[in-house]
């Protein structure tokens, strides 16, 4: 019996010590990116460009605002379609396309965003021969349109039938029902799952190495290649320069409180709306 | 069949939108395909079945893939070997074991790990975790089983096996979600049942949860290899981006990512085509991937 | 009792995809006078209840055959428009649903605002004299900017009738509008109603027998897809001509 009971209780230690060490890294990644992260930061890291190599200061202002401009252009693409594809998988669940749709929004979101970059290479880089924002912008519109799909399905819904229904019994037409009913009383929920995606084109790289490619300079056009911070920690972090490897773990410190910050903000707002409908 | 219905204007417009951004999503899909063949066409039809060798010499004109396509079966299915069992014990841990808020707050730092970019995970694997694989962890087990092909040869640090530990990091969210969602969806009158029939907590978990999540379980498997397989940024950095195939885990190799990431931004002509192609063949396994992936979770309770 | 037929449906049909749920029903509701329908679950009242405002069709594979005629005019007319004429059909359902994350003002309200209407001071008034027919003002009338779902279970309830209201319907279509309040609230619902017969037609589909005797001129019996007897409330409950309606509301059916 207490062998029984001995056992139970050694394996039940080993599923907390196993949990513990996948956590780890998490614990280690965030130290180890704030404790080298914070001594690169300075006013000019972040309203610099790179200065060559063996000079001291720079930063990599450039990097950043070009990841900025990027998710603008990207969610100016993404956000509209991946909404109107969540919103026709979630009212017209039945009709053929949608039925499709959701497989197809499946697949897309399965294929490996190194593919997503290479074929905006094939589409947008190879015949206008160059790399430029445009294409970057549209390779992270790509990764993101399914997940906005996806969860802002979920989101809608969330919203019940007998909520559209009522709607329609007021004598309104669906499209507004559907708009302003339905879409209207979810938004602070689509607004998560739009953030949501966000978070995670702004820390994309592959999709970007060979489309939005990378610069030393500030933006210099849409057609032109434009700098992004994780391609800039890429580049940085494989050169063999110290100091670059400190700008790498500056901007790995940035991508993070960006990427972990969307997160808990969306997580915060998400539990409070929860608490205050129940 | 009379449907006698009236259909608004504004209505059947408003539908037609959403069906045309539907349609985007088919044509994205499909293009997918057609322009990433299209690519890598010049390579088919100049080397055709010369791209299954194992050689990737791009000065030399020659250019296999067969390396590339091992060195992702290996590190995926080698990451899935180390992070199955910490996933599995994970989810365990978060739906049976913790009370309600340590389970949840452990829950989110899982969720946490999902939110960190792969390029952070390639950067503290590059600086954190590489050395620490270089001096310890590898000298350790040469010493040992050093005999074995496979645990081979000079130690570089950045390699085949240094890039499976990092995938297998990168993977044990995605394991974890879908294990906890599956043992969510078994009515605890099966627990219960265990329990009253006098097994120890530990008893109760192996039979009534692990035992009867067996197939969910291997389709969590399934969508985390899907995940390793495309996986790029964290594999580039600690792979050693070397095309040549070596059977030691511990020399430095290529998947058919990292190739891509690179080598297509200063690739040209037949070079670029074969990358193309790279990226075709591995658009073509995410796609099998994914539908084993339906048909292993299928029935699951997912 | 009534003067006049305002709802008339005739050899009404409604499927959803094969299946037949109602099999051909005659029924004539009069002017200003309350309609109770009851029935064993899966009988068919609440299909008929939204084959009225033409909502039924709104369910995927679903269509009617027949014909409602609602102040002379055909609704399942190829002319007809069922978003106008549902203007006309006010509806409440079986659970209170405010639409979410709107205030009470603007869950009242939503129904002219969402048809174009701006003025303030008719929104107000409107919003105001919906509440105060749904007996809810009193209640809400310093907190109208609160999200509706913050009302109790009852109150919301009362916000669904008046939100209805708010489009001055000639009729009223109420779905079990009490079977998920408790009693005290319910009892509420119920006064509602006898106050509201005074300026429309209702329509309610309930499960609860001495509700239907308490608040209705006549009730129909609906059993399988038909209508087995339709009379005043007062006969049906006493003297029911039909066996099964007597098995029925003594509570020996089945």
């Amino acid at each position: 019996m207490i062998s029984r009971d001995l056992k139970s209780r050694l394996m039940v230690a080993l599923c907390y010590a196993l949990l513990a060490l996948a956590l780890v890294p998490l614990l280690s990644i965030l130290y180890t990116v704030i404790s080298k992260g914070l001594p690169a930061l300075s006013l000019d890291f972040f309203l610099k460009t790179p200065v060559p190599v063996g000079e001291a200061g720079g930063g990599i202002g450039h990097a950043i605002l070009g990841t900025l401009l990027l998710i603008l252009m990207a969610s100016a693409i993404g956000v509209p379609l991946g909404l109107a594809m969540g919103i026709l998988l979630s009212e017209y669940p039945k009709r053929k396309t949608a039925r499709a749709l959701r497989t197809v929004v499946e697949v897309l979101s399965s294929v490996p965003s190194i593919v997503v970059g290479l074929f905006a290479y094939a589409v947008i880089v190879k015949p206008m021969k160059g790399f430029s924002a445009h294409a970057g912008a549209v390779a992270l519109a790509i990764v993101m349109v399914p997940m906005i799909a996806r969860s802002s399905e979920e989101m809608l819904k969330l919203v019940p039938t007998s909520v559209r229904e009522a709607g329609l019994a007021l004598g309104l037409p669906r499209w507004k029902v559907i708009l302003k009913i339905v879409v209207g009383g979810s938004i602070g929920s689509l607004i998560v799952s739009v953030l949501l995606a966000v978070a995670r084109i702004a820390g994309e790289t592959a999709p970007l190495l060979f489309t939005a490619f990378g610069s030393q300079r500030w933006f210099q056009g849409l057609n032109q290649p434009i700098a992004s911070l994780p391609v800039t920690i890429y580049n940085y972090a494989i050169s063999p320069y110290e100091d670059w490897h400190e700008k790498a773990w500056g901007g790995a410190l940035v991508l993070i409180v960006l990427v972990v910050g969307l997160n808990l903000f969306v997580r915060m707002m998400w539990t409070k709306r929860r608490s205050t409908r129940s | 069949m009379n449907s006698l219905r009236e259909v608004h204007r504004p209505d059947v417009s408003f539908r037609w939108i959403l069906m045309i951004c539907a349609w985007v999503a088919f044509l994205l899909l499909t293009g997918f395909f057609i322009f990433l063949f299209d690519l890598g066409f010049p390579a088919l039809r100049d080397l055709g079945f010369n791209l299954l060798t194992l050689e990737w010499n791009p000065p030399l004109k020659v250019f296999g893939m067969v390396s590339f396509i091992y060195g992702t079966l290996l590190t995926s299915l080698l990451a899935l070997f180390i992070a199955t069992p910490v996933s599995v014990a994970s989810a365990v841990v978060l739906s049976e074991l913790a009370p309600g808020k340590l389970a949840k707050a452990l829950g989110f730092l899982v969720e946490m790990l999902a939110a960190i970019p792969s390029i952070v995970y390639g950067l503290w694997g590059l600086f954190f975790l590489v050395p620490i694989l270089r001096e310890t962890v590898m000298p350790f087990v040469q010493k040992f089983v050093g005999f074995l092909p496979i645990f081979g040869g000079p130690i570089y640090g950045v390699s085949v096996f240094s890039a499976a530990v990092i995938l297998a990091i990168m993977v044990i969210p995605t394991i974890t979600a879908v294990c906890r969602e599956i043992f969510a969806n078994i009515p605890q009158v099966q627990r219960d049942g265990m329990l009253a029939l006098g097994a120890t907590r530990f008893e109760m978990i192996q039979v009534a949860v692990l035992d009867s999540s067996r197939s969910g379980i291997f389709g969590a498997m399934v969508l985390g290899l899907g995940r390793a397989l495309g996986e790029t940024m964290a594999v580039t950095m600690l792979i050693g981006n070397r095309s040549e195939l070596d059977f030691s885990w511990f020399a430095p190799g290529q998947t058919m990512a990292s190739a891509m990431a690179s080598e297509v931004a200063e690739a040209s002509g037949t070079h670029l085509a074969a990358l193309g192609m790279v990226g075709f063949v591995l658009l073509l396994i995410s796609a099998l991937v994914f539908y084993s992936t339906k048909w292993a979770l299928k029935g699951s309770g997912r | 009792m009534n003067s006049k037929n305002l709802l008339v449906t005739k050899g009404l049909k409604a499927f959803v995809a094969d299946f037949e749920i109602l099999h051909g029903i005659d029924l004539a509701v009069g002017e200003r006078e309350v309609v109770a329908l009851i029935g064993p679950s899966g009988c068919g009242k609440s299909t008929f209840l939204r084959c009225l405002n033409r909502l039924h069709e709104e369910t995927e594979g679903a269509h009617v055959e027949g014909s409602v005629v609602l102040e002379g005019i055909e609704l399942y007319d190829r002319k007809s428009d069922p978003v106008a004429l549902r203007r006309r059909i006010g509806m409440v359902f079986q659970k209170p649903n405010p639409f979410p994350s709107m205030s009470v003002f603007d869950n009242v309200a939503a129904g002219i605002v969402l048809q174009g209407v701006k003025n303030k001071s008719v929104l107000q008034e409107a919003v105001e004299r919906s509440l105060r027919q749904a007996a809810l003002w009193d209640e809400v009338k310093d907190y109208l900017d609160r999200p509706g779902t913050s009302l109790s279970g009852g109150q919301q309830q009362r916000l669904c009738i008046a939100r209805a209201l708010t489009v001055k319907p000639p009729v009223l279509l109420m779905d079990e509008p009490t079977s998920a309040l408790d009693p005290i609230s319910t009892a509420k619902i119920e006064e509602l109603v006898a106050h509201l017969k005074e300026q429309m037609t209702i329509v309610v589909v309930t499960h609860n027998m001495q509700q239907a005797s308490r608040i209705s001129d006549r009730t129909a019996f609906f059993l399988y897809g038909n209508v087995v007897e339709y009379g005043a409330t007062r006969e049906v409950f006493t003297t029911p001509k039909n066996r099964k309606t007597e098995e029925y509301i003594t509570g020996r059916f089945g």
